[in-house]
């Protein structure tokens, strides 16, 4: 077990940059997770961690030393790939035992390890197998066993969910975050999907186009996302935006007023912003409040999505109590103004 | 066959005029098949029909004739065993062509892993070349390596024979695996190398396993070319004590000591190794063949 720091790291392919000095700080037996939009570096991340990808500039510290240029057996890491890369001509138990192998450990050493990883995850029965005669969940389990009989400082995982259904994917969730209980280890994780983010991470890491746009906790990135960004890729239903003018104490859109009570600093008077609000945080009120043109209307029992527009910029709501508007009316609305995100235009940073 | 059968199945649930179009195609498709079989064949079995012929029956009747009056008889074989010296000169093309086989299959898998899986410079610009001079004809090097290798005094052993046999079929053999080789994942390789595996463990363990198949089409296919190579033997081991089975063939044929049915069946003996070998293992010459030009 040990902590991995990402020191102001680049990577260079020929002349493109594709990471631009990243720093990370992942503590002793923390669940990270790398999250962006496809093609932000995040596999590329990953790699350099893993020492497949060389580093072209920066340092990668596993535990107490630099591993830049170590191998990756040398690392004592264990990647879970997306396409699982199980070795077709092994059977389970060759598989998972052939790190010990290549360590050149003794062929009882290596039964006791796998069948002690084999029950963790229920594979027991499946020892004597070939990859090709298991399914997809099996497969994954597999991939995961083989990493864990390694017993390594760091569990590195590429996307390693994307190649199952819906419902095994959350399963399989539930999994990978037990399996983090019990063993403890550093676990980095990278996927596309924020809901996996959100739902697995002690800490969550947001790219785009190579840069970090912010780390923190899954509800600290919900609450107080840093920037516009970080805003719409959290939450789903994503975030409201409505831009608007910031001028004394409140945002206004044309000659509606949106409150705010969580001020920005003053030298934002004036200013172009954008306010952000999330679809949970707008309730319905009477007469005195902010009229949503309802367009949709999507029950799904426990609540109620609306999709409307509030002059002119589109709104999405979420309600927990009922009501008989239809689409093509008006639902008064307020929004919560503790809750409120304000964003400059121009930057895109928070400033509240 | 099951090419065949699959397309019967996938014509099935189809219309019944292109059902009609369908049929029509497959009784021109039989029908060229055995034209082209009879074309093949004829000779062929006239061939096998002369060495069960005695001398005389042959120069009075065409080979036909044996099927309306059967009089086999074994002459021409054991003359052609004893002229041949069959016992030595197939143990000399086993020691000729097994070695070679096991060359050119390691040398090949050797040169494709490092081409496809490695990086380093120049690498394009070598495969590059390896196709490119395979387009010249193997006879211009004989020279040259005949006097190579009489300088070095290994002319009459087998060595010149093995590397030269290999040397002509492992720019193909490289360029046959190189295409399945690159198609295996990229993942299965940084697996292995994560758990610790060195670039010729990757090899011995990951890559070779899983290529079964095109190394064993390519290990038939130079068995064949060696097993009948005449010329390169010829040059350097003589017609003595080392030839193989196809150097005695055509010595015999010089000579013309036994006769043509004796020659015959001499021929004969030297296909039997290749024939047997390929008509069991035509499975995974098929498959290996067709595998690496589907992926590659
Ligand atoms: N070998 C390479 N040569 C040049 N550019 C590359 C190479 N590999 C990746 N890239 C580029 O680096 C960037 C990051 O790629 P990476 O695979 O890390 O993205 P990702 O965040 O994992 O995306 P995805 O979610 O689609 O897997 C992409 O723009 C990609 O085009
Ligand atoms: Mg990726």
């Amino acid at each position: 077990m040990a902590n991995v720091n990402l020191r102001d790291v680049r990577k260079i392919y020929n002349q493109t940059q594709v990471i631009h000095g990243v720093n990370v700080d992942i503590d002793d037996g923390e669940f990270v997770v790398l999250v962006g939009p496809s093609g932000c570096g995040k596999s590329t991340l990953l790699r350099m961690i893993a020492g497949l990808e060389e580093i072209s500039d920066g340092q990668v510290h596993i535990g107490s030393t630099i591993v830049n240029d170590m191998s990756p057996k040398d690392r004592d890491i264990a990647m879970v790939f997306q396409s699982y890369a199980l070795y077709p001509h092994m059977t389970v138990a060759q598989n998972m035992g052939f790190s010990l192998q290549m360590r050149g450990n003794a062929k009882a050493e290596i039964r006791t390890q796998v069948e002690k990883a084999a029950k963790i995850l229920n594979l027991e029965p499946l020892l004597e197998r070939y990859p090709r005669q298991l399914s997809g969940g099996q497969r994954q389990r597999v991939a995961m066993g083989r990493a864990i009989v390694r017993n390594p400082q760091v569990f590195l995982f590429d996307e390693p969910l994307s190649n199952l259904d819906a419902k095994l994917r959350v399963v399989m969730r539930g999994e990978i975050k037990a399996l983090h209980q019990r063993l403890g280890s550093t676990m980095v994780y990278v996927t596309h999907d924020q809901i996996e983010a959100m739902t697995m991470a002690d800490k969550i890491v947001v790219m785009r186009d190579g840069f970090v746009e912010q780390v923190g906790s899954p509800l600290a990135l919900y609450d107080r996302p840093a920037n516009l960004f970080v805003a719409g890729f959290i939450g789903s239903p994503g975030m409201n935006f409505l831009s608007g003018r910031y001028a004394s104490g409140a945002v206004w859109i044309g000659d509606v007023s949106l409150p705010v009570s969580d001020l920005p600093v003053s030298a934002s008077e004036g200013r172009q912003v954008v306010y952000g609000i999330r679809p949970e945080n707008l309730a319905i009120t009477d007469d005195d409040g902010l009229p949503l043109v309802v367009e949709v209307i999507e029950p799904t029992g426990a609540e109620t999505h609306v999709v409307g527009h509030i002059s002119g910029q589109r709104v999405i709501g979420v309600f927990r109590e009922r009501f008989t508007t239809r689409p093509g009316g008006v639902l008064r609305v307020k929004f919560d103004p503790r809750k409120v995100h304000l964003f400059d235009q121009q930057s895109e940073q928070r400033i509240n | 066959m099951s090419a065949i059968e699959s397309r019967t199945a996938m014509s099935a649930p189809m219309q019944s005029t292109s059902r009609l179009g369908n049929r029509l195609k497959q009784v021109a498709l039989h029908t060229a098949v055995f034209l082209l079989c009879l074309v093949w064949f004829t000779p062929v079995l006239s061939l096998f029909v002369t060495t069960f012929r005695s001398e005389s029956d042959s120069s009075r009747t065409g080979w036909w004739y044996a099927f309306i009056e059967w009089r086999p008889v074994l002459s021409n074989y054991v003359e052609a065993i004893y002229l041949t010296g069959v016992g030595r000169s197939v143990v000399n093309s086993i020691v000729l062509t097994v070695p070679t086989v096991l060359g050119t299959v390691l040398f090949s898998a050797i040169g494709a892993f490092a081409l496809a899986r490695m990086r380093f410079r120049g690498r394009i610009a070598l495969f590059l070349a390896m196709v490119g001079f395979q387009v010249l004809p193997p006879q211009l090097v004989l020279v040259p390596m005949l006097k190579f290798f009489l300088a070095l005094g290994l002319t009459g052993t087998f060595i010149p024979v093995w590397i030269i046999e290999m040397g002509l079929t492992v720019p193909f053999g490289i360029f046959l695996l190189y295409g399945f080789f690159a198609s295996i994942p990229s993942d299965l390789v940084e697996a292995a190398r994560i758990d610790g595996a060195s670039e010729p463990r990757i090899f011995f363990q990951i890559i070779l396993p899983l290529s079964g198949a095109v190394l064993a089409s390519l290990a038939i296919l130079q068995f064949m070319i060696a097993w009948n190579h005449l010329l390169i033997p010829l040059i350097f081991l003589g017609s003595g004590s080392l030839s193989p089975l196809t150097v005695q063939v055509a010595s015999l044929a010089q000579t013309n000591a036994g006769g043509l049915n004796t020659l015959t069946a001499a021929t004969f003996i030297s296909v039997i190794v290749p024939l047997v070998l390929i008509v069991t293992l035509q499975k995974y010459f098929v498959r290996g063949v067709l595998g690496g030009a589907v992926k590659g």
